[in-house]
């Protein structure tokens, strides 16, 4: 397959890929309206035909693996089947084509979605108020800490000045710490892959703000001393706060605020049916206890004598963390998906993804060590441990699954596992394509007792094979910079 | 509506091969009395014919601006999207697919992604970009605390001619992070300059100006950029992507760090979100930039593919000490965006943005003509301009509105001293017959 050129490359001068109409004002000289010295010169974009754009960027999308090209079970991420409908929705022009400025009265219908949204959320958190201003997970962390930093600053505890997180975490929470301007400190896990609770006690005191917890944690474990975590930390007047990441395991079984957090976030590009967009757009809303909710952003949605509204005037909040009200498109997929599942299609969703992950899990302990034993929630950790004996690594047993036609399981993180393979698959997989998945798993691993060359060579079937990360790092090509 | 594939069947067969009586059984690490005793309570379940007709109710309940003509902008534009756009950002390999983090499989998207930072390259006049920011709001928080990163000072000086919203989400971050927001006065509807000299001190690490500014103002930045430059304080430009199919960019102004919400290019208003933030700086600071980045390389058989790249800067590799907390991003609307510009190309987005112009001039120069409006501030505008109006806004909006129109924002709602002042937008989508029913109706 040779290469796809740059749209640039593809440009000729003088084509375009739209018509505009003439204009039907009297036109004025523009260095007139703008001033002559505020004009550029060169406006260097392509230009490139209509079917050029088209094709440039559907053969693209070839070249792209999604959840509806096939099986993705990347730990940690909840890549779930994204329900069409719930798109269709999103793309009504009565739901998309709306202007948030837009005056109140002509907004009645969006506004009630979000109002709805704000309660579903705590509802499924064990929460009481909820901000659908964050765009992200890691936006939502944000948010969450901020909340925090300002109720001690307002009960006379602004001194605390530490965060702790696990030293399974992701990567998102002891940066978010530090953006925060939170000093952090990494707990480590115990044996059995828990937080353990005598070092978190060693590291409890006066200067420690809030401990970010996630649970299930990363390892697909739950945290079974959470009740008992709550009460040490709130006993030494910090916060607990939920990542909500891991949703997708407990929805109608346990609810995080019942176990004693503050304040959490859900992914709703995760949990909730939203698709991840090649890296988004998601959403981050951050559902919290009600002490808390004098603090959430600015404005709530709120509903008075009939009628929907912004409330703005809220003195003590953080102020704001999105120019608008978050990531409305993406907490509209999510409404929908509430609505189609109901309290028993949410619960059937955590039930079907902890099956299937010990179902997998089950089906390559065989051929794979499993560090933390033969139960998980929604997702487990395996080890390529034993492969790497024999010069095959999890990366390599990565990229051969592509072969397979499976996208990989996460292999980056979490740092605690030697060669991990983070599995989720999802509650929205059959039988039969874990079966599959099992079976290419297995293959891989007597591969790499009988060639282990074809493993450390893959993938074998994709336009490109490993690249050369260094050199890009290196060379530091960030943009075109070849002729158009 | 369910989407699990799972019948009652296979999963009896798939407990006995765990060897679990039961699925409840799988969740005896919640301790039982962490376990719900009860349903939650949310509505549902409907089925897909009911969740469309709810779904289409709901949608009525909101004036849509295929209905409604719209002169509203003030951060978020009623553009022209090229029906190109959502036929490629609706291809479920782009849009199903994760961050793009095994490369081999991503190529699509790690190349769409290399292009939008190209773009955005040519577009700004700038060195490096990254592959996008959650709104245009928090891009210009990062760009600030990047700036601190950068120069070890905490004051940020902005200008109060910046989109309100933007500032107050500036002060979020900069007391979280123990910096300091600076603001500007502003002289009519266009910075102070000399108030803004008097600001920038030794302890400035960044002085901040969107061109055109919330009030639609051409802003002279020369002023601002040497104010900047003489402390050391980096020089921090906030810009509307389509005024740069006309204006200078910001790279020429010698500008470190350009941001812009992305959202004009081929991104629906959608109620405020998801938007766009793009981010864009000198090469000498992209080891400070946030977000993803992409970058071209060979593959082991010497093939050009792309890859993500200076990861050493981001969270789930540095950890706390990463350049930024950003995760996800919002890779969809780039791809948008990139979609966008290609299809405009040089002269479309040229001719979107003198179309803006004209409308908006012309629109403003027969307004100035009615008896109860004038224009009261005299500077260079885009495609945003300030009418002071002698009536209630409020009451002039309701007759815009039984009419099918959307007025324009009432900036006392963010300036109390301007209340009675009008921010009104003109797009290319404007007409000359919709302008004219506008000022009828303004006029009546």
């Amino acid at each position: 397959m040779s290469a796809e050129p740059t749209i640039f490359e593809l440009s000729s001068p003088g084509r375009t890929g739209v018509d505009l109409p003439a204009a039907d004002v009297p036109e004025r000289p523009v260095g007139e309206l703008l001033g002559a010295e505020n004009l550029r010169d060169a406006l260097p974009l392509p230009e490139v035909s209509q079917v050029d754009v088209i094709r440039h960027y559907t053969r693209l999308s070839s070249i792209n693996y999604g959840v509806n090209t096939g099986f993705y079970p990347l730990g940690s991420c909840t890549m779930k089947y994204n329900p069409t409908v719930n798109e269709e929705i999103a793309a009504y022009p009565g739901l998309s084509k709306l202007h948030p400025y837009q005056p109140e009265e002509l907004s009645q219908g969006i506004l009630r979605v979000l109002y709805d949204m704000q309660f579903f959320l705590a509802e499924i958190g064990g929460m009481d108020a909820t901000t659908l201003q964050p765009a992200a997970g890691a936006h939502g962390e944000l948010t969450a800490l901020m909340l925090f930093k300002r109720h001690h600053e307002r009960v006379g505890e602004g001194h605390r000045h530490i965060v702790i997180v696990p030293d399974s975490s992701h990567g998102t929470n002891p940066a978010t710490a530090a953006r925060c301007g939170y000093e952090v400190v990494k707990v480590e896990s115990g044996p059995d892959g828990r937080v353990s609770i005598s070092a978190l006690k060693a590291e409890l005191s006066r200067e420690v703000a809030a401990v970010m917890l996630t649970n299930p944690n990363t390892l697909g474990l739950f945290e079974t001393q959470v009740a008992e975590i709550a009460e040490m930390v709130h006993d030494s007047g910090a916060l607990l706060y939920c990542d909500g990441a891991n949703m997708n395991a407990i929805l109608g079984m346990h609810r995080p605020g019942d176990a004693g957090f503050d304040a959490m976030h859900f992914n709703l590009h995760k949990t909730f049916g939203a698709p991840h967009g090649g890296g988004g757009p998601g959403s981050g809303p951050v559902a919290v206890k009600s002490f808390l909710e004098p603090y959430l952003p600015s404005p709530m949605i709120g509903f008075d004598e009939g009628r929907y509204y912004l409330d703005s005037d809220r003195p003590d909040s953080i102020g704001r963390l999105h120019a608008f009200y978050g990531n409305v498109g993406v907490i509209v997929k999510s409404y929908a998906y509430i609505l189609s599942l109901g309290a028993s299609g949410l619960k059937s969703v955590s039930e079907n993804a902890v099956l299937n992950a010990n179902y997998l899990l089950n089906s390559i302990a065989d051929a794979y060590e499993v560090p933390y034993g033969r139960r998980c929630m929604h997702e487990f950790v395996a080890s390529a441990s034993k492969q790497k004996a024999l010069g095959v690594r999890a990366l390599d047993i990565a990229k051969r699954l592509i072969d397979f036609g499976f996208h990989p399981p996460t292999i980056y993180f979490p740092l605690i596992v030697p060669e991990a393979l983070m599995i989720e698959p999802t509650e929205t997989e059959s039988v039969e394509t874990l079966d599959a998945f099992a079976q290419a798993m297995r293959a891989i691993a007597e591969e790499a007792q009988s060639d282990p060359e074809v493993v450390k060579s893959a993938p074998h079937v994709t336009p490109v094979t490993r690249l050369d990360e260094a050199a890009a790092a290196r060379n530091m090509e960030l943009q075109w910079t070849g002729g158009d | 509506m369910s989407y699990v594939p799972n019948t009652d069947s296979e999963r009896r067969r798939m407990l006995e091969s765990i060897g679990a009586e039961s699925i409840s059984a799988l969740f005896e690490q919640i301790p039982p009395s962490l376990i719900l005793q009860r349903h939650l309570e949310v509505p549902g379940p409907l089925s897909e014919i009911e969740l469309r007709k709810y779904a289409s109710e709901i949608s009525r309940a909101n004036a849509c601006l295929d209905d409604y003509t719209c002169f509203l902008g003030a951060g978020i534009y009623d553009h022209y999207i090229p029906s190109t756009v959502p036929a490629i950002t609706g291809r479920s390999e782009f849009y199903t697919a994760y961050t793009p983090y095994q490369p081999e499989i991503s190529q699509g998207n790690l190349q769409a992604i290399f292009e939008f930072q190209s773009l955005v390259c040519r577009l700004t006049g700038m060195e490096v970009a990254n592959a996008s920011m959650y709104d245009g709001a928090s891009a210009l928080a990062e760009a600030a605390l990047m700036a601190t990163s950068i120069t070890g000072r905490k004051g940020w000086v902005v200008s109060s001619c910046v989109h309100p919203a933007y500032r107050e989400t500036m002060r979020s971050y900069a007391w979280a992070s123990g910096c300091r927001v600076v603001e500007v006065a502003r002289t009519g509807i266009s910075t102070d300059f000399e108030d803004l000299g008097r600001h920038v001190t030794d302890d400035t690490a960044c002085v901040i100006i969107q061109n055109p500014n919330f009030f639609g103002t051409v802003e002279s930045l020369s002023e601002a950029e040497a104010a900047a430059h003489e402390k050391g304080a980096l020089f921090v430009v906030c810009c509307d992507p389509i005024s740069l199919g006309l204006l200078k960019p910001p790279g020429e102004h010698n500008a470190d760090i350009c941001v812009a919400e992305g959202q004009p290019l081929g991104i629906p208003t959608g109620f405020g979100g998801p938007l766009l933030g793009i981010f864009a700086c000198k090469k000498e600071f992209v080891r400070q930039m946030p977000g993803r980045v992409v970058g071209a390389t060979t593959d082991a058989n010497g093939r050009r593919g792309y890859t993500l790249t200076l990861q050493t800067r981001e969270q789930h590799i540095r950890r706390e000490k990463a350049t930024s907390n950003i995760c996800t991003n919002e890779a969809l609307n780039a791809l948008a965006a990139t979609v966008y510009l290609a299809t405009l190309g040089k002269h479309g987005l040229r001719r979107v943005a003198d179309l803006c112009l004209q409308n908006a001039h012309y629109a403003a120069k027969t307004i100035a003509t009615l008896p109860h409006y004038e224009l009261p501030f005299d500077a260079p505008f885009f495609k945003e301009f300030v009418v002071k109006c002698r009536k209630p806004i409020t009451e002039i909006n309701k007759r815009l509105a039984r009419k099918k129109m959307i007025g324009g924002l009432d900036l006392g709602r963010f300036y109390p001293e301007l209340v009675g002042h009008m921010l009104l937008c003109m797009t290319e989508k404007r007409t000359v017959n919709e302008i004219h029913s506008l000022i009828e109706e303004m006029a009546s």
